[in-house]
């Protein structure tokens, strides 16, 4: 029994650390500028949401939110798609130079974004993609290929490879074998994959940063950029950074059950 | 499993491998070409040989870069890592509060970098932070503007809030696959609280946890946004890391070779450590299935 109390204590504790931060974020973006900066107060004195509003009809800030969105599920597309068949070539054949080139892909994941932002930006502009969605989209694979090939390859090795020799048996080809058969075995891997690809692109701020301007401009650039142009409009940014929350929370609702197993990169 | 060899599975990894090539090696390229060629603009270049290697080898700048972020990154694991394996322990196992920790758990690693970052500068300013504000009034001489001592303890704080979590839904993941009949196993051997966690659970652990320590080490010795965001390597250069020098030599100042060589140099060195990672990964991965 006193064990359970400790536990829920702990938990308490922690949760709040962890949401103290957000609820302030969210007190501030519901607040006037002016309230913000000459009074402090716990909760909105004055409720509004003209923050919000700013946000919503000005498209050079909504925009942002579109940008985003269409590059980050553009990269999950890409990402999953090649991912699947490589995946499915590490955990079921043995092929010359297999464990140098799964390193290899690994230490993508592992290199600087800091390194990659000048060269990337001098190729993408050399090959006319400076500024477009899919410019992101593509800077975006250096670090999700191979982070959706270790998920999903995690995954796949938990499928019996009897499955796959039944299947060959009864005269399915490989294509047919592995989009009828195969994906839906691994669901929950692919949509963990997804969800880890959503999740990078999304949070990801230099590359996205360094390689749009003005058509393809990312929300949390939106931000970095007001930040420094107009003073501080303490509360835009506030209500700009609770919206950037939202699609996250989202996705983790639906991923709930998976979201441990998918950390441990389907690996427990 | 025992894989078949088959070399045809190369055409698998092909779609991949040309992606990753487009968006890596090319680049990778450019910037060892940088770092051997010196300009005077109007792309005009001159072999340099391994000049700019000599030159940021023996830079102070890249020296003390490299201790604070040496240092940052071991205080990052030496908190997260403990602090990660205690919180899990903690966690309700099933039911409905189990969802309902994963979910807020999980919530600051899908929040936008750079909005952590304003999180907790709106956070921890002295005028209008709840963290600056409360502490002012308990009489702590608190500003991370202009203190080093303060930025600091506000990025490792925010880098706790923001990734322990990772850290504890790993290592719950790997206490969920520990089936009943070990604790039960224990029960009847009476076995303290200790040495369940000590010859059971840190074991079982040990899996997911490498990884944990993997992504954090990686994740923090590659760390721009945040700190950026909230300090912008300041005050001073007391929080200029590794990726904020680099992209302050690169982009700002526009140093190409010396910011190329100093890419490659700290390349190598994520190369190496993730290497000896992915050697004592594989060996348990390994050493399980047999």
């Amino acid at each position: 029994m006193m064990r359970a109390r400790s536990s829920a204590i702990v938990m308490t504790v922690y949760l709040l650390f962890l949401l103290i931060p957000i609820y302030w974020l969210i007190n501030m973006s519901l607040k006037t500028n002016t309230e913000i900066t000459s009074t402090f107060t716990l909760i909105p004195a004055t409720l509004t949401f003209a923050n919000y509003v700013t946000i919503l009809t000005d498209p050079s800030w909504y925009m942002g939110y579109v940008n985003s969105l269409i590059y980050v599920v553009l990269n999950t597309l890409i990402s999953i798609t090649v991912a699947l068949p490589a995946a499915y070539a590490f955990s079921r054949y043995s092929f010359m130079g297999d464990k140098h080139l799964f390193f290899w892909l690994l230490t993508n994941r592992m290199s600087p974004p800091a390194v990659f932002a000048l060269p990337f930006f001098q190729l993408y502009s050399s090959v006319g993609l400076f500024d477009t969605h899919i410019a992101v989209a593509l800077a975006h694979c250096l670090f999700n290929v191979p982070l959706a090939v270790w998920i999903l390859e995690g995954f796949m090795r938990g499928v019996p490879k009897e499955i796959d020799e039944t299947a060959y048996i009864d005269g399915y080809g490989f294509g047919r074998f592995f989009v009828r058969i195969f994906m839906p075995l691994i669901a929950s891997g692919i949509g963990v994959a997804a969800f880890f690809c959503f999740m990078f692109s999304w949070v990801e701020l230099l590359l996205s940063r360094t390689l749009t301007s003005v058509y393809a401009k990312s929300i949390a650039s939106t931000m970095t950029r007001t930040v420094s142009a107009s003073g501080m409009d303490w509360g835009v940014l506030a209500a700009a950074g609770v919206l950037t929350i939202i699609p996250g929370a989202l996705v983790i609702y639906f991923v709930r059950n998976y979201i441990a197993k998918g950390f441990a990169l389907g690996r427990v | 499993m025992d894989k078949t060899q088959n070399n045809k599975a190369w055409f698998l990894v092909l779609p991949v491998l040309v992606i990753v090539a487009f968006s890596a090696v090319i680049p990778l390229m450019t910037v060892v070409n940088y770092s051997v060629n010196d300009t005077f603009g109007e792309n005009e270049f001159f072999w340099n040989g391994l000049g700019w290697f000599e030159d940021m080898i023996a830079s102070d700048r890249m020296h003390s870069a490299l201790g604070r972020q040496v240092l940052f990154s071991a205080i990052i694991l030496a908190i997260e890592v403990p602090l990660g394996i205690f919180i899990a322990l903690h966690m309700p196992k099933k039911g409905f509060w189990a969802s309902f920790c994963l979910v807020l758990m999980a919530l600051p690693l899908l929040i936008p970098f750079n909005v952590v970052g304003t999180i907790w500068q709106i956070f921890g300013r002295v005028d209008i932070g709840l963290l600056g504000h409360g502490l002012a009034s308990i009489g702590v001489d608190y500003n991370y503007t202009n203190d080093a001592l303060d930025a600091w303890i506000t990025i490792i704080v925010m880098d706790v809030w923001h990734w322990t979590s990772l850290v504890a839904l790993l290592c719950y993941a790997g206490l969920q696959s520990i089936p009943q009949a070990y604790y039960q196993a224990a029960r009847i051997d009476q076995a303290s609280r200790w040495s369940v966690f000590r010859f059971i659970e840190l074991p079982k652990m040990s899996g997911v946890l490498l990884i944990a320590v993997l992504l954090r080490f990686m994740d923090s010795f590659m760390i721009y946004t945040e700190p950026f965001v909230v300090t912008g390597g300041g005050p001073g250069n007391s929080t200029t890391f590794l990726s904020i020098d680099l992209v302050k030599m690169a982009v700002g100042q526009f140093d190409l070779g010396p910011a190329a060589a100093f890419s490659i140099m700290y390349f190598l060195v994520i190369l190496l450590v993730s290497w000896v990672f992915y050697t004592v990964m594989t060996t348990l991965d390994n050493a399980e299935t047999k």
